[in-house]
């Protein structure tokens, strides 16, 4: 079995009809832009319950703070209704962050759980080898209300990549390589399985990188196997589950791993080495083109941030660069680090200050410019280096365009006022 | 059940996005009804007018590959259903778009491609009318010319259920 198979036989609950499988969850999130409706519609069904308040968590995190009276309207909803089920894991203004970012961070995902989420980007979780799928609102509504959320019997694709990163290629440029192989439609009703040493050195962070995109070839999950590196970053919230054993928690974790015979529908070999720095220059995540080859695309806007690439490491990689020279004239730089812990860490490791002397604002965790909903949307014409996930046609802002690329891309292009591989700068 | 049938809007293009069925900046409503003036607002496509009255008519929609591919927001098949569409069909669809429609009781047919061309070039001789027979899963296709084409379609058991029955949240609370 491959580890979405093992996933689905130890979570099945129910096979209504041939080839739909319902499934026990392990957790349902909630934010604030999908979830009020689900709400609204409990409550006029006159079913307004949880099917347990443990295994809920909720965020406001795509509009924070509110930006005008209706976003205020469904922050509300969630909030009264939080605190209404007594929902303890309840991020509000302050403590809240972009949702794919902050429930990791919380200690909320292991391995081979079950996870939906009322946003596409779900699939992020899957670096913690769960089974993790965005849903709709009617998904949402019945994993609130019986915890349970049907999907076809899984198929998957084996994804190995192999081999060292060259200097200035990140997992943001590995992953954007994997959707142009496989194009936008290309895993649509699969699950990927990350396998390969790459992806085996690769941090808790590169792995929700390589997650989170998942859905943009069409995946219903990204999973990363877990080992090592899961066990450490999750160590904090299960060391006293494992009883300070590690190699115990490794042990069980491992149960996690695909059987040596397992099947896969389709394996794609990615040769690591050969990657380049890259980026997106059309409407589609597919349309994917080394950074080199388009120095002539002028940018107005770099938002260095989102579910994708706002965490502690990202930042990192961007500040190496951003401390090299300020932003061209003109162009302006946003910094959103993902969650308050982020954004604390990186004030204490003084990379706040580096993009500020760089000439960036820093504003506070939210989704905000990534869905073109709040801080930082473009106006018609322009165009952002950007580090979050959708690159579609009006996402940031009506008429704007939108390249995706790694942090050091962006923090790369924000200097040069163009489309910039990174290396040009690290070169120096 | 819905009414299924009507006449057929054709969008000639692959990979329309739920972002482009409607915009995020209007996933600030909580009401279905708010989205129906901007359904596909920002398409770009040619020979598309999303202005005025595009909507009044149309019933069914005719696409292309990968339909409602990106962001789960059911607000994309809400503003197909308050604009009275109740029917997508589609050489493909994006998983979590597909499952949308069948769990709000609604019909997203998967067609092969060269079905499809068929389709598009009917859609040339003038306004086209769509029957949908869910319990015989037939589909006829008729211009004002009389001109006629019909074509078996299959569904999983468990989306014809929801179609039938209602939609995800019945089914599911009765049952779990």
């Amino acid at each position: 079995m491959n580890v979405t198979e093992k996933i689905f036989k130890a979570h099945v609950r129910d096979e209504p009809f041939p080839g739909t499988m319902v499934l026990s969850l392990d957790l349902v999130l909630c934010h604030e832009i999908t979830t009020p409706m689900a709400i609204t519609d409990l409550m006029a069904r006159k079913k307004d319950r949880v099917f347990n308040k443990n295994k809920i968590k909720a965020v406001i995190d795509h509009v924070s703070p509110a930006k005008d009276s209706k976003t205020a309207l469904q922050g509300k909803i969630l909030r009264e209704w939080a605190h209404r089920h007594k929902i303890k894991d309840f991020f509000d203004i302050g403590a809240n962050g972009v949702c794919h970012a902050l429930f990791p961070e919380k200690g909320f995902i292991r391995p081979g759980y079950t996870v939906i989420m009322g946003d596409s980007h779900t699939c992020t979780h899957g670096a913690f080898g769960a089974f993790a799928a965005g849903v709709g609102t009617t998904d949402l509504e019945v994993g609130i209300l019986k915890g349970v959320c049907a999907f076809r019997q899984p198929r998957s694709i084996k994804i190995s990549v192999k081999g060292k990163l060259r200097k200035g290629v990140y997992a943001k440029d590995v992953i954007l390589e994997i959707i142009r192989r496989l194009t936008v439609n290309g895993a649509t009703d699969h699950c990927i399985e990350f396998h390969g040493d790459l992806i085996s050195r690769m941090n808790m962070d590169e792995r929700m990188t390589l997650s989170n995109m998942a859905i943009e070839a069409g995946a219903t999950s990204g999973i990363c196997l877990p080992d090592a590196v899961t066990v450490d970053y999750l160590w904090p919230f299960i060391k006293e589950e494992y009883g300070y054993n590690k190699k115990k928690a490794l042990n069980d974790f491992r149960k996690w791993h695909p059987d040596p015979d397992a099947a896969y529908d389709k394996v794609l070999e990615v040769d690591a080495g050969k990657l380049k720095p890259v980026a997106t220059f059309g409407y589609k995540p597919d349309q994917v083109k080394p950074l080199e080859d388009m120095k002539k695309f002028k940018i107005d806007q770099v938002y260095i941030g989102s579910c994708t690439n706002g965490r502690i490491s990202d930042l990192r990689e961007a500040a190496k660069i951003a401390k090299l020279k300020p932003l061209a004239k003109g162009v302006r730089g946003i910094l959103s680090p993902a969650t308050p812990e982020v954004y604390k860490t990186a004030m204490k490791e003084g990379l706040i200050k580096i993009f500020m002397e760089a000439g960036y604002c820093v504003t506070n965790p939210t989704c905000g410019a990534c869905l073109g909903m709040s801080n930082g949307v473009l106006a018609e014409g322009e165009a952002c280096a950007s580090t979050t996930n959708r690159n579609f046609s009006g996402r940031m802002g009506k008429g704007g365009m939108v390249h995706l690329m790694s942090p050091a891309s962006a923090a790369a292009s924000g200097i040069k006022g163009r489309l910039t591989d990174p290396r040009e700068l690290l070169r120096n | 059940m819905r009414v299924f049938n009507g006449p057929v809007l054709f969008l000639d293009r692959s990979d329309i996005n739920t972002d482009e069925i409607i915009p995020a900046k209007y996933l600030t409503e909580i009401d279905k009804e708010s989205l129906k003036p901007h359904l596909l607002e920002d398409l770009k496509l040619k020979g598309f007018k999303n202005q005025g009255n595009a909507f009044d008519e149309a019933r069914v929609i005719v696409t292309r590959k990968n339909f409602g591919c990106g962001s789960s927001r059911e607000h994309a098949p809400w503003a197909l259903e308050v604009n009275g569409i109740h029917t997508v069909i589609a050489e493909s669809f994006a998983r979590i778009f597909r499952q949308n429609m069948f769990n709000g009781g609604m019909l997203a047919i998967e067609l092969d491609k060269k079905t499809i061309d068929g389709l598009f070039a009917l859609g040339r001789q003038g306004t086209v009318h769509c029957s949908v027979d869910v319990n015989r899963k037939t589909l006829s296709f008729r211009t004002a010319k009389e001109k006629r084409l019909s074509f078996s379609f299959s569904l999983m058991e468990f989306d014809e259920t929801l179609v039938k029955s209602g939609g995800w949240v019945e089914f599911a609370d009765k049952r779990y």
